[in-house]
């Protein structure tokens, strides 16, 4: 039995038939799209690595069946820049060193896009570090990825208001 | 993780219809039941997507104040509805202080209330079970047992429910609505979930099939909303389960406590009111002697099931905590460290 989906990804439409019901978005993702910039850290929500966007929110890609988003628009790290030009938040991480191996990267980026569109941590970054647990970073970058969100969204609320 | 089917039901009839074969199990946003899969704990042969079932997804106002809040609301929509946060702001508190800000976005209401224990040992396929398997034995008593029930536990299962959400939800007597073969039917959530006795695998009061369509607070639950917490102490301070938490609501008359609500969480293996703790504070000025007095109450039946009796001495001082915050206010807005007990009760930030 095939399971037919239709996905929205990197603002590609993408018609799947799916084999097997127990294929998970982030394996959709890596093994079959080839999109291998969401990363498998623990396969079980415990570590954020595989953070993506669907339909807007972020979530963890590991423990999100493909079948069940048929209809969603996916968004992930290698949907972010136009072209050449970083996304607001990749510039940031860059400048302010919020990485060192770069493993954790692109769940950590993914996962500040999302918490920048929920809008609820505002500038304080005792609330960027609660509203960012759920992404772990071996390297122990913290310092340099709360000083990259709270810089890049002041950026983007700027860009917003003019 | 095993095969299975996989069933997208279009309403409850046709929901219910298909999960009521043996072998089926409903499919929320996942985030328990694909981890208890991948980990080979649970096996079923179909899963019964609901997250397309219309009309689940909202939060009402009723009549009488109160609020329903659909099976499929998202823990982190219902934790940031305003007006939702305003007129039962523990139960946001609590909301905020579980797992992650991804999990609480594809989390849902009925998953949250019917996510399973964490165990080291049900999680461990080769460790002995009665819930995985009945029968089996249990290997956690005399194990490590620093994280597992000091009330309502059996010599058959000593493990606790891990729910945050429901912990001031049972204070605040919220009700479960159900829809089944039967038709439907409500139960308090206070009676929802089953202790261990001698059949741990019952973990709830679901029939086969039985699909929760709903959770319902009373509109008075709303009057304490002018002193109403949820204290959580954990192994670090975010992302991560309650070792004990505990739900404090008071309505103040005066200078007395008219009216008191404490529940736990992390001791039993349901969410654990205290309604010996709630009379015992009536009347009282609050302060710490009554709130002692009252956490004495609470933990008055507390047995240790192995090496956690330091759990029992933890619930009372966390009561007293979480009554002390109470009594000084809910806060304007939601704390920085939502249930954090390293937060200081002035409201300034634990780092400058
Ligand atoms: C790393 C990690 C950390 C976490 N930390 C916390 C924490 O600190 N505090 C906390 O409270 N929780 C925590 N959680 C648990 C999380 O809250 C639950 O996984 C989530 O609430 C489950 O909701 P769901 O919609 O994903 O449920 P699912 O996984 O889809 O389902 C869970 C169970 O409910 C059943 N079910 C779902 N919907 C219905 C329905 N309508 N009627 C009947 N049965 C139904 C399913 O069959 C399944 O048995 C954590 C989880 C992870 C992975
Ligand atoms: S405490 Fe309960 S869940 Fe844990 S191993 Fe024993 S029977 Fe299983
Ligand atoms: S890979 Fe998904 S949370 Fe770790
Ligand atoms: S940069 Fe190495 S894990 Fe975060």
């Amino acid at each position: 039995m095939t399971i037919p989906l239709s996905l929205t990804i990197n603002g590609t439409r993408r018609e799947i038939a799916l084999d097997d019901p127990r294929v998970t978005l982030l394996d959709l993702l890596r093994e079959r799209l080839h999109l291998t910039g969401s990363k498998k850290g623990c396969d079980r929500g415990q570590c954020g690595a595989c953070t993506v966007l669907v339909d807007g929110r972020r979530i963890n890609a590991c423990l999100q069946l493909a079948a069940s988003l048929d209809g969603a628009e996916v968004l992930t790290i290698e949907g972010l820049a136009e072209g050449d030009a970083l996304h607001p938040v990749q510039a940031a991480f860059v400048e302010h060193d919020g990485f060192q191996c770069g493993f954790c990267t692109p769940g950590q980026i993914m996962s500040a896009v999302g918490l920048i569109r929920e809008a609820q941590a505002g500038d304080d970054p005792e609330r960027i570090r609660e509203a960012m647990s759920g992404n772990l970073c071996r390297c122990g970058a913290y310092l340099g990825i709360t000083e990259a969100v709270r810089d890049a969204q002041s950026r983007m609320n700027q860009g917003n208001a003019a | 993780m095993n095969r299975f089917d996989y069933v997208r039901a279009g309403s409850i009839a046709e929901a219910i219809a298909a999960a009521s074969e043996p072998g089926a199990a409903y499919l929320a946003a996942g985030t328990n039941l694909l981890d208890l899969m991948k980990g080979g704990l649970t096996h079923p042969t179909r899963l019964v997507d609901v997250t397309r079932l219309p009309g689940l997804d909202r939060i009402e106002r009723l009549p009488d104040g109160g609020v329903r809040v659909g099976a499929l609301v998202r823990n982190a929509d219902l934790a940031h509805d305003a007006d939702f946060a305003r007129a039962y702001p523990s139960v946001a508190e609590a909301l905020l202080s579980g797992a992650s800000a991804q999990l609480r976005n594809a989390a849902t209401t009925a998953g949250n209330l019917l996510q399973r224990t964490r165990c080291p040992y049900f999680y461990d396929p080769a460790s002995a079970c009665n819930k995985r398997e009945p029968g089996a034995g249990c290997e956690a008593l005399g194990g490590e047992t620093r994280g597992h029930a000091i009330l309502g536990w059996s010599e058959h299962c000593i493990a606790t429910h891990p729910s945050d959400f429901c912990v001031p939800l049972v204070a605040l007597d919220a009700v479960v609505e159900i829809e089944g073969r039967a038709g439907r039917r409500e139960v308090p959530l206070e009676a929802f979930h089953r202790l261990p006795g001698d059949t741990p695998e019952r973990e709830s009061v679901l029939e086969p099939g039985e699909l929760v369509t709903a959770v319902r607070l009373p509109g008075e639950a709303a009057g304490f909303a002018a002193h109403s917490r949820y204290a959580k102490v954990r192994e670090r301070t975010s992302y991560a389960f309650a070792l004990v938490s505990v739900a404090a609501a008071l309505r103040l008359d005066g200078g007395r406590i008219g009216e008191a609500r404490i529940a736990l969480g992390g001791v039993a293996l349901k969410p654990w009111r205290a309604r010996e703790a709630e009379t015992a504070l009536v009347g009282a000025a609050p302060d710490a002697a009554a709130f002692r007095r009252a956490a004495d109450a609470a933990l008055a039946g507390a047995r240790p099931s192995g090496d956690n009796a330091f759990k029992i001495e933890l619930a009372r001082r966390l009561i007293v905590r979480a009554l002390t915050l109470a009594t000084a206010g809910t806060p304007e807005r939601m704390p920085a460290l939502p249930a954090s007990v390293f937060a200081p009760a002035s409201g300034d930030p634990l780092h400058a």
